[in-house]
């Protein structure tokens, strides 16, 4: 599973994926974790707020820091 | 093989090479440091006045309430509601009028800003839109605008935020009418869905919610009135903590009776990281200026003479030197409020203060980069020239209101 993180690296960005890497771990999953960071992929994804969450090239969220639950949430 | 260690012994050299000219400098600042002389003694004296001046005024009324009233606006006004008047056919005379005030909901974080104007500019409303929201977003984000009016004077903050608004659309106009060609021949792909979210409170009680806060903001920071003690003005300012406290019991209520206990904490979470984020910045810029500029009335290590001859009064020259100053250095958030107060006590000028609010916290070198990866280059002078010469002629303008 690849799983990316779209933000510019503001601190929203940070808190979402240490609650990507938790989830991930608490599940036990093999997944990939990428950031992207640059401005023009993101807008590619038509993410226009961030943090994002993408899950196989699959925007599940944009614009909020998703709880540890919430993301689990994504896995089921 | 080979090349790849030889890479990378050669980046661990760099790095160790730039660690010892780091401590070479600070050793040499040590062994020279000019603690005898006066001004420099006196410039650190004044930097901690400032930052206790500040810690004073300014942290427990102003901006602990600004920060919460930011982490509210990131958690319950529903961002999404706005981007759907970005997309390629919304009406454009809409599109320039939300992208030009609606940096007071999105750009509280700098999260927002460089994504959203991407975003625009690529897939939805075009150049013109997303120029007028990358110009006004950072000028006039709640934080900025409280902090202006509170330390600046309500003229300045006030100033700010208009000029802010109504320049970001003609800025954004004109680069629309400069690249016409390009932006008829550009696809336009996007419609902006807005996934709806469903609210939890009425747009009256959020409205009445947020409300109460930006009354508990105003009321415990009342000034005193200056001229006589008589009217409305000064009777408000008798019974300010009257007013401040009814509002606070009320705000109590309004969260006891209408709001969820996981939005609460959303709310907490939200305005600590504001707090974190922004309050170590500012401490610094704060101490920085201070060093540099003293407290207004009182001078740091740059003597006030310097400042006047370069930025006083209200010349072409002052103005337009304030708004290239100001375009290329970089403010961390709200850090530009400290350094043009040290400024204007050394004698700048307020249009050339003004000048300088309007091209800096919108400019930097760093922002210019990235914005030239998504215009290129020529787009990013034109924006760039164009930003400084209506923050000159805005600055110009202003100080020859004022006096």
């Amino acid at each position: 599973m690849k799983i990316e993180i779209l933000g510019v690296g503001c601190p929203k960005c940070k808190a979402l994926t240490a609650n990507v890497e938790k989830a991930v771990k608490e599940l036990g999953i093999e997944a990939e974790i990428v950031k992207v960071t640059e401005i023009s992929k993101i807008t590619d994804y038509g993410v226009m707020i961030t943090p994002a969450l993408v899950i196989n090239g699959e925007v599940k969220s944009a614009g909020k820091v998703l709880n540890v639950e919430e993301i689990k949430g994504f896995f089921k | 093989m080979d090349l790849q260690i030889y890479k990378y012994t050669k980046v661990i050299n760099m790095k160790e090479w730039k660690k010892f000219l780091i401590i070479l400098a600070v050793f040499l600042g040590c062994f020279w440091m000019p603690i005898e002389k006066a001004r420099f003694t006196n410039a650190i004296f004044e930097s901690l006045a400032l930052v206790k001046w500040y810690a004073r005024e300014h942290v427990l009324l102003c901006l602990v309430p600004a920060f919460f009233i930011a982490g509210a606006i990131s958690v319950f006004v529903n961002q999404a509601s706005v981007i759907k008047y970005f997309g390629a056919k919304t009406n454009k005379i809409l599109s320039y009028g939300v992208a030009s005030i609606s940096g007071a909901i999105l750009a509280v974080c700098s999260c927002t800003v460089l994504p959203l104007f991407s975003g625009i500019y690529k897939r939805g409303a075009g150049l013109g839109p997303a120029i007028a929201f990358l110009y006004s977003g950072p000028a006039i984000n709640v934080l900025a605008i409280i902090m202006t009016a509170r330390i600046l004077g309500w003229q300045l903050g006030l100033a700010r935020a208009i000029g802010a608004i109504l320049f970001s659309i003609i800025i954004g106009l004109l680069m629309h009418f400069i690249f016409l060609k390009e932006e008829r021949k550009r696809h336009e792909n996007g419609e902006f869905p807005s996934e709806e979210k469903k609210e939890t409170r009425s747009l009256i009680k959020n409205m009445i919610y947020f409300f109460s806060m930006v009354a508990i903001l105003v009321f415990a920071n009342w000034a005193k009135p200056q001229i006589e003690n008589i009217g409305l003005w000064f009777l408000i300012f008798r019974y300010k903590w009257t007013i401040t406290g009814f509002f606070l019991i009320f705000l109590i209520l309004i969260i006891i009776r209408w709001f969820k206990k996981t939005e609460l904490k959303e709310w907490a979470l939200t305005t600590w990281a504001f707090a974190k984020q922004i309050l170590p910045l500012l401490f610094a810029g704060i101490i920085v200026a201070g060093f540099l500029l003293g407290r207004p009335g009182k001078e740091g290590l740059i003597p006030s003479k310097f400042v006047e001859t370069l930025v006083g009064g209200n010349s072409f020259f002052a103005n337009f030197f304030a708004s290239v100053v100001g375009a290329f250095m970089y403010f961390a958030t709200l850090t530009e409020v400290p350094i043009l107060q040290g400024l204007i006590g050394s004698g700048m000028g307020k249009g050339p203060a003004l000048a300088l609010l309007l091209s800096g916290p919108a400019l930097s070198l760093p922002s210019m980069l990235v914005i030239r990866s998504i215009l290129g280059t020529k787009k990013t002078i034109i924006y760039v020239s164009l930003v400084i010469i209506m923050s000159t002629i805005t600055g110009i303008l202003f100080g020859w209101w004022i006096k």
